[in-house]
C-alpha cells in the first residue's frame, strides 16, 4: 500500500447524500480479477451519457476537477454493497481522500486498506469545504495526516480525528496482515482453547 | 457477578484473540464464505505474499453472483463471468477450500447456502465479501460483510481487525396482521430509522413479532440490516433456531449437538442488558410495504401515496427527492398501488427460500401472469429448487406463466444476463433499489414475495391481501 503523508490537490464537490457503492462502480464492472483499471468506470452512470460520451455536467468531467484527488460529499458516503471495487475505482481515478459528515462502515474500512483517507467532519465544516471545492482553479486544499489537519485555500486549518492504529498504518504504508501475524501466538492459543472448551465445534470437510 | 450483557457482547467477547493498544480487537472468525466476485484479488494477494490459507476447514466457496440462471448444460456465454468462475475454481483447488461448483445440487446464493447446510451456526462469527452477510445473524451469530482486503486478512490469519460496535435493539412487539410478512417488517424498520440509522451499530431484532417469525423470515429481516446502515443484524437463538439447525449437513450431531445447544442457550441477551439505542415498533401497525424511490428508506405502505418534494424543507433533500421521482417516473401525490410493472423478480438472498416461494405460489395458484409482464422465479439454491419441485410449486409457477430458473443472485444486481432494460419497472423481492442496480435505467420497487406475485398476476403494484383466499 502506498504511504499517505501529505496531499495537496484539487478537491471536487459532490453535494449529495447516500452516494452508494453501486453509484461509485456499478456491478457490471465487477467481473475483473484485478484491483486496477476500474478508474475509467468510476461514477459511470453520472459520468457518461447513454451513448457512452462524457456527460459535460458531471463535475469530474470538468477542469480542474478531472485531476481531483479529494472528494467532498454529504452524509452516508459509500453505503450499500461491500465491494472494495469502489475504493479501487476511486484510487484508480486518482482519489486519495474523501471528506464527508458520515460514511458507511464497510466503505470506511475498505478505504484505509487502499491508502484512501476517509475523513469525518461535522456537516457545517463539510459545507465550508464544499464551498472551497467549488472555487475551480482555487479549489486546492492540503491534507496533512501526521498533523491531522486540513489546510483550506485561505490557509485556515481544520483539525480531524483518526484512529491511531490506522494513522500509523497509513503513514508507513503498512500491510495489516503482517501486523496481525506478529501476534500469531495469540491466535494459536485461541485455537487450542477452542478445541478444549468447545469440542463439538464442527469443521467443514467435503467427503469427495 | 458481571454486568448484564447483550447477545452481541457475548459473541464478541468470546472471539477476541487480542486487543491492540488503541482498542482495536483481533477478532477470531469461525466461518469464511467465499464467492467468485470478491475473492480473486484476495487469493492473488495471498499467492504474491507466499502465505497459506490458514483454515480451509472453516471456509466454503460457492459461485452465485455471475452465474447464468438459464440452462447450465451450456457453456457460460459472457467471457468475463466465465473467467471469474474459472478463477475461483483454480483458487479453491490450489488452496484446498471446500467448494460447491455450478453443477452441484448444493450450489446457490452464499447466504442461502450457509444456513441451509448447517455451516452458519449460533454463536459464530461469520464473514463474507458481501454486505448481505448480515443474513446469517438470524442464526444468532455475528455476521458481517467485509471488503476484499479483509477477505485476504481472514484467509491469512482467520481473524479480522475491528473495534466493537454499539448495541441497538429494535423491538417489534404484538402480532402481525394476516398478510404482513418479514419483508414488510424490515422495510417498515428501514423506513423508520433510515439508511444510516444503524451506522456503527449491531442491531438486535427482538420482540414477540420477531420471535414469532420462522427462520426464513428472520433471515429476511437480518439480511436487510445493512440497508439500515448497521454492521450486522442478529436475533437471539431459541428453539425455532435449534429445530432448524438439527440434522443439517455440517451441524453437530448427536451428543455434540446437545452440547452445542447447551452453549447456545447461554447466548441470548441478559435481563437488564443496556443498549446504546432502542427503537420500538408495534406489529399491528405494520402494513404490507414497498419502496417508491431509489433508496431503501423510501418506504410506503401499499395504501400510501408518493411524497411531495415541496413539503421537504432542506434544499438538498428536496432536490434528491425530485431526482428520485424523475428517475422512477412517478408523480408527487400519486397512489403507489395501481402503478404498472414490466418485470417481476422473485429471488435474491433476501427472499428466495422455500417459504418465500410457497408464499408466492399461494398468490399464483390458478392465476396467470398479466399480459406484457415478464415474471421470474429464481430459487436461492439447488436444494430450494429441488424442494419446490417436490412440492409441485414449479408447476404452479409455470402454469401461471412465470419463468422457473436456476439458483443464483440473478437480477438482484444484474451481473449475469438477468437485467432490466432502461425504463423498465420491476417489482422485486431483492434488497436494493439504487439507480441502475438491476440494470442501467431500471426502476426497482422492493417488496415481499406475496406482493411481487400479486404484481405479476395483476400487472400493477397491488395489495397482496386482496388476492389472498
Amino acid at each position: 500500500m502506498e504511504k499517505f503523508t501529505t496531499l495537496s490537490a484539487v478537491a471536487a464537490p459532490l453535494p449529495e447524500a447516500n452516494i452508494d457503492t453501486d453509484k461509485i462502480i456499478p456491478a457490471r464492472f465487477l467481473k475483473t480479477t484485478k484491483r486496477t483499471g476500474l478508474g475509467v468506470h468510476a461514477f459511470d452512470s453520472m459520468r457518461y451519457r447513454e451513448d457512452g460520451s462524457e456527460n459535460p455536467d458531471f463535475i469530474l468531467n470538468r477542469e480542474p476537477y478531472r485531476k481531483a484527488e479529494i472528494l467532498i460529499a454529504h452524509e452516508n458516503f459509500g453505503c450499500g454493497s461491500s465491494r472494495e471495487h469502489a475504493p479501487w475505482a476511486l484510487l484508480d481515478f486518482g482519489i486519495r481522500c474523501v471528506i464527508a459528515p458520515s460514511f458507511a462502515d464497510i466503505f470506511f474500512n475498505n478505504s484505509f486498506k487502499n491508502g484512501i483517507l476517509p475523513i469525518r467532519l461535522p456537516r457545517d465544516i463539510c459545507d465550508a469545504l464544499m464551498q472551497d471545492a467549488q472555487m475551480g482553479a482555487n479549489s486546492r486544499i492540503t491534507v496533512d495526516l501526521a498533523r491531522q489537519v486540513i489546510i483550506r485555500p485561505d490557509g485556515a486549518e481544520i483539525p480531524f480525528d483518526i484512529d491511531p492504529f490506522r494513522k500509523h498504518l497509513m503513514l508507513e504504508g503498512l500491510d495489516d496482515i503482517d501486523q496481525t501475524l506478529k501476534r500469531e501466538n495469540a491466535i494459536e492459543t485461541f485455537e487450542t482453547n477452542r478445541k478444549k472448551d468447545e469440542p463439538w465445534f464442527p469443521s467443514i470437510e467435503l467427503d469427495d | 457477578m458481571s454486568s448484564p450483557r447483550t447477545l452481541f457482547d457475548k459473541i464478541w467477547a468470546s472471539h477476541v484473540v487480542d486487543t491492540l493498544p488503541d482498542g482495536t480487537a483481533i477478532l477470531y472468525i469461525d466461518r469464511h464464505l467465499l464467492h467468485e466476485v470478491t475473492s480473486p484479488q484476495a487469493f492473488e494477494g495471498l499467492r504474491l505474499a507466499g502465505r497459506k490459507l490458514r483454515h480451509p476447514d472453516a471456509t466454503i466457496a460457492v459461485v452465485d453472483h455471475n452465474v447464468p440462471t438459464s440452462d447450465r448444460t451450456k457453456p457460460i456465454e459472457e467471457p468475463e463471468s466465465r473467467n471469474q468462475i474459472e478463477t475461483l475454481e483454480r483458487n479453491v483447488k490450489e488452496f484446498g477450500v471446500p467448494y460447491f461448483p455450478l453443477l452441484s445440487a448444493s450450489q446457490g446464493i452464499v447466504h442461502v447456502v450457509g444456513p441451509e447446510q448447517g455451516i452458519s451456526l449460533p454463536g459464530m462469527t461469520i464473514v463474507c465479501g458481501d454486505s448481505h452477510t448480515s443474513t446469517h445473524g438470524a442464526m444468532g451469530s455475528l455476521a458481517f460483510g467485509i471488503g476484499t482486503s479483509e477477505v485476504e486478512h481472514v484467509m491469512a490469519t482467520q481473524t479480522i481487525l475491528q473495534k466493537p460496535a454499539k448495541n441497538m435493539r429494535i423491538s417489534v412487539d404484538g402480532e402481525l396482521t394476516p398478510g404482513v410478512t418479514a419483508k414488510d417488517v424490515v422495510l417498515a424498520i428501514i423506513g423508520k430509522i433510515g439508511t444510516a440509522g444503524g451506522t456503527g451499530h449491531v442491531i438486535e431484532f427482538a420482540g414477540s413479532a420477531i420471535r414469532g417469525l420462522d427462520m426464513a423470515g428472520r433471515m429476511t429481516v437480518c439480511n436487510m440490516a445493512i440497508e439500515a446502515g448497521a454492521r450486522a443484524g442478529l436475533i437471539a437463538p431459541d428453539d425455532t433456531t435449534f429445530d432448524y439447525v438439527r440434522g443439517r449437513r455440517f451441524a453437530p450431531k448427536g451428543a455434540d449437538f446437545d452440547a452445542a445447544v447447551d452453549y447456545w442457550r447461554t447466548l441470548p441477551s441478559d435481563e437488564g442488558a443496556v443498549y446504546d439505542t432502542e427503537i420500538a415498533l408495534r406489529a399491528e401497525e405494520i402494513e404490507p410495504c414497498l419502496t417508491w424511490g431509489t433508496s431503501p428508506e423510501t418506504v410506503l405502505p401499499i395504501s400510501g401515496t408518493v411524497p411531495d418534494p415541496a413539503s421537504e424543507t432542506d434544499e438538498a433533500k428536496r432536490a434528491q427527492l425530485q431526482r428520485m421521482l424523475d428517475y422512477m417516473d412517478l408523480k408527487a401525490g400519486q397512489k403507489i398501488a395501481g402503478t404498472p410493472v414490466d418485470v417481476v423478480f422473485i429471488g435474491s438472498c433476501t427472499n428466495s427460500r422455500i417459504e418465500d416461494l410457497r408464499a408466492a405460489a399461494v398468490i399464483a395458484t390458478g392465476r396467470k401472469v398479466a399480459h406484457d409482464v415478464r415474471a421470474m422465479i429464481v430459487p436461492g439454491s439447488g436444494l430450494v429448487k429441488a424442494q419446490a419441485e417436490q412440492e409441485g410449486l414449479d408447476r404452479i409457477f409455470l402454469d401461471a406463466g412465470f419463468e422457473w430458473r436456476e439458483a443464483g443472485c440473478s437480477m438482484c444486481l444484474g451481473m449475469n444476463p438477468d437485467r432490466l432494460t432502461p425504463g423498465q419497472r420491476c417489482a422485486s423481492t431483492s434488497n436494493r433499489n439504487f439507480e441502475g442496480r438491476q440494470g442501467p435505467g431500471g426502476r426497482t420497487h422492493l417488496l415481499s414475495p406475496a406482493m411481487a406475485a400479486a404484481a405479476a398476476v395483476t400487472g400493477v403494484l397491488t395489495d397482496a391481501r386482496e388476492l389472498a383466499v
